[in-house]
């Protein structure tokens, strides 16, 4: 068996990976949807309330095995992730060194080291722990991931209230600039905004949470349209609400969970974006690991035959994702009504 | 045509206790729009003192919605223009902007709407919603306004009132939550309540129930109430004094029993003939005035009822009736009131022409209109 010298993945150019970009460009197309069906799911809440027949087909939905399962590996991997500093992992950095090293390197999972040690996930082609390495690579994903779309939510959230509530000038103004935003494409964005910020987990956030901002100012925007129109609004300002408290207290209950099922799939891309980012080597800094970053210098291995070295981290990223969706997906239903029951 | 500006510059006394509660003298509510100036108010006066209850009557669409939101200040302020006065304890308040209206709504002036479903905060607890407005303006502790929550909620004929504040409003029913919207309105004790057609989305058998509940609380509260209804039958016996409305116009306004007695114009004749009976089944049209509303953006010259009014004749098109007082009370505007003996003379000559079934829609000889006076007093004068 040829040993062969370890060797950083080749970096591929920005633009002309596709499949990178793909999930970014479907957030729109997502979005899009998302709004569309919104406008239905009050009306089915609303018909619901008055038609008994309706609302037992309302107390009849159930969340389903899927979904918890979902919620399972979610729930498992924010776990590890969480308390991997006070695990029983390997250091995920930690380098096999001397003459055995070759030995350790691009080891299949189940493998036992040099030193009796087992790899769990085997080894990436530097003879790293491939389990802890996915561990911490999915810690930044989800830190991203949570925390872009949580500070997205706050700075959209609130553009988006404001320009639906009070409309007019703000509105012209805010909705403006988000459509600016919206102009460039995602990922040409968040890469301009790493190579100007440097890279890290607090840019990587940052970018992604500037890409997440116009989108969600315009869901929340669009639904604080609907909702602002509604009576309940008026008859909170007859009884002596400021516009403030109309805002906190009424409008924002309601157009929170009426986003409620767009959160996750918000989270997912944006763990595709950081994904993404950290595929092209625009993430964080090696060699703290990311999911993006273990697949591209994983790539290579795929000739040697060794597709395990890639296909751990593909694994984990794509059932994070895939349960994420899931998750947003069956919220969606859950809130919503089949047309049938009504 | 502007004569806002002249009013608008009115010194605003303080209140004043000898004042009626709510003096509304010529408003007059417009809305820009691309169709052009929307004549929505058109000039209505209207007094109310402390305890008394009007209701404002008009098909859909004659400005009733408009006129209540008006007085109470609740329309956007782009592209409406609000003149006239508006005159709460004998303080002026037209010309006041919203900031300086809060303190008033929820405390002094309080609306119940028509639709409990949409007037009520779908996603937050009954319980919230009624303490609210307690905590705001009372300066309330949580604990005092939850308790004074529960017995506002019993007294509005909610059973299990505890319970109820921790529910949602899609957990009650039609008639309870619009029990529920009362009790918020009531909260602060308002000395003013506007309840815009607060049963047209009710089912027939809660409507009554409804009614006698804002009956009740407004004499015990001796609270001052303006029902909005386009039935006449809701108001019967349950106001003081009637006020028609047509085409953003008072067209007739007279103490309710006087009305029922002795209706001078012609529209109230032919709304009194489409009050629908009681075991009517819920949704069903009223039998329908012939022919539309006036145009308010173009109204018509002369009377703007005369497209539709079974005695127009030539003056009617040309001339506009003013608003003049019959009796003590009693004003109409009508060149031909019902009961004159034009009047009279016009309604022969239209039975010698046509026989009965040909006869246009809204004619009424006098056996079509079965008007028993006692009928709409059983509840009596409160
Ligand atoms: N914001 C608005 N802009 C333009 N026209 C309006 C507006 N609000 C009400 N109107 C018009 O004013 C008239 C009176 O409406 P409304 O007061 O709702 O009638 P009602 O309550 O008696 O059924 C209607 O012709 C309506 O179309
Ligand atoms: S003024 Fe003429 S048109 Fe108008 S209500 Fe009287 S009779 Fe009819
Ligand atoms: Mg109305």
């Amino acid at each position: 068996m040829p040993a062969l010298p370890p060797e950083p993945g080749p970096e591929p150019s920005p633009l002309g990976d596709r499949n990178a970009l793909m999930g970014v460009n479907n957030l729109a197309a997502e979005v899009g949807m998302i709004e569309q069906e919104h406008a239905s799911i009050i009306g089915a809440e609303l018909k619901a309330q008055g038609d008994p027949e309706a609302a037992a087909a309302l107390a009849k939905r159930k969340l389903g095995l899927p979904f918890w399962i979902a919620i399972g590996f979610i729930g498992l991997l924010t776990f590890l992730a969480v308390f991997a500093d006070w695990l029983p992992l390997a250091d995920p950095n930690e380098q096999p060194r001397g003459a055995s090293a070759r030995l350790e390197q691009s080891l299949p999972p189940f493998s036992y080291r040099v030193d009796g040690t087992l790899a769990p996930l085997g080894t990436d082609s530097l003879g790293r722990d491939q389990l802890a390495r996915v561990i911490y690579g999915s810690r930044v994903a989800l830190v991203v991931g949570f925390a872009s779309i949580a500070i997205g939510l706050v700075i959209g959230g609130a553009l988006g209230l404001l320009s639906g509530y009070f409309r007019r000038a703000v509105d012209t103004a805010t909705m403006a600039s988000m459509d600016v935003l919206l102009a460039f494409p995602a990922l040409l964005l968040a890469l301009v905004i790493v190579a100007i910020r440097g890279k890290g987990v607090v840019n990587s956030t940052i970018a992604l949470t500037v890409v997440a901002i116009p989108t969600i100012a315009r869901l929340v925007r669009a639904n604080t349209l609907t909702f602002s129109q509604r009576e309940f609004v008026l008859a909170a300002r007859t009884l002596g609400a400021s516009h403030l408290r109309v805002i906190t207290k009424e409008l924002l209950p309601n157009v929170f969970l009426a986003l409620l099922p767009f959160i996750p799939l918000a989270i997912a891309v944006a763990i595709a974006a950081e994904g993404a980012l950290a595929y092209l080597g625009q993430s964080v800094e090696p060699p703290q690991a990311s999911l993006g970053g273990m697949i591209s210098q994983g790539q290579p291995q795929l000739e040697q035959g060794k597709w395990w070295v890639p296909g751990v981290p593909i694994l984990v990223l794509v059932m994070l994702l895939i349960s994420l969706n899931l998750l947003g997906d069956r919220l969606r239903e859950f809130f919503s009504i089949k047309e049938s029951a009504l | 045509m502007r004569r806002g500006s002249a009013t608008k510059t009115l010194p605003t006394p303080e209140r004043d206790p000898n004042a009626p509660l709510l003096e509304v003298v010529d408003l007059r509510t417009q809305f820009r729009t691309p169709r052009g100036l929307v004549r929505a108010v058109d000039g209505v006066s209207i007094t109310l003192g402390r305890g008394r209850t009007i209701g404002i009557v008009g098909e859909s669409g004659s400005g009733k919605t408009v006129l209540s939101r008006s007085i109470m200040g609740l329309l956007p302020r782009s592209n409406t223009i609000r003149t006239g006065s508006i005159r709460y304890e004998g303080r002026e308040i037209i010309d006041l902007d919203p900031d300086e209206m809060r303190p008033l709504w929820g405390a002094e002036m309080a609306m119940v709407f028509q639709d409990p479903m949409t007037s009520l905060n779908p996603v937050v607890r009954i319980g919230r919603q009624i303490t609210e407005s307690l905590r705001l303006h009372l300066n309330m502790s949580k604990s005092q306004a939850e308790e004074t929550g529960i017995a506002l909620l019993s007294s509005v004929g909610i059973p299990e009132p505890a319970q109820r504040m921790r529910e949602y409003p899609h957990q009650l029913s039609g008639g309870m939550r619009q029990r529920i919207t009362i009790a918020i309105a009531l909260a602060c004790g308002p000395r003013l309540l506007m309840a815009d057609e607060p049963t047209t989305a009710l089912d027939v058998t809660v409507q009554a129930q409804i009614l006698d509940l804002l009956g009740e609380q407004q004499a015990e509260r001796h609270m001052a109430m303006v029902l909005v209804t386009h039935d006449l039958g809701v108001v019967a016996g349950r106001t003081d004094e009637i006020a028609v409305m047509y085409g953003g116009k008072v067209v007739e306004h007279a103490p309710t029993a006087d009305l029922f007695a002795n209706v001078r114009m012609p529209y109230t004749e032919a709304l009194l003939g489409s009050i629908p009976k009681i075991d009517d089944p819920s949704h069903t049209r009223l039998m329908a005035i012939g022919g539309r509303p006036p145009d308010l953006v173009n109204p018509p010259t002369g009377c703007n009822f005369a497209a539709r009014c079974a005695y127009a004749q030539e003056r009617c098109l040309v001339e506009e009736p003013p608003l003049v007082e019959a009796t003590p009370g009693h004003l109409y505007r009508c060149w031909y009131p019902v009961g004159s003996p034009e009047n009279l003379e016009i309604r022969s000559r239209l039975t010698e022409q046509a026989p009965a079934a040909e006869r246009p829609e809204g004619v009424l000889d006098d056996a079509d209109v079965k008007v028993d006076p006692g009928a709409w007093h059983e509840t009596g004068d409160v």
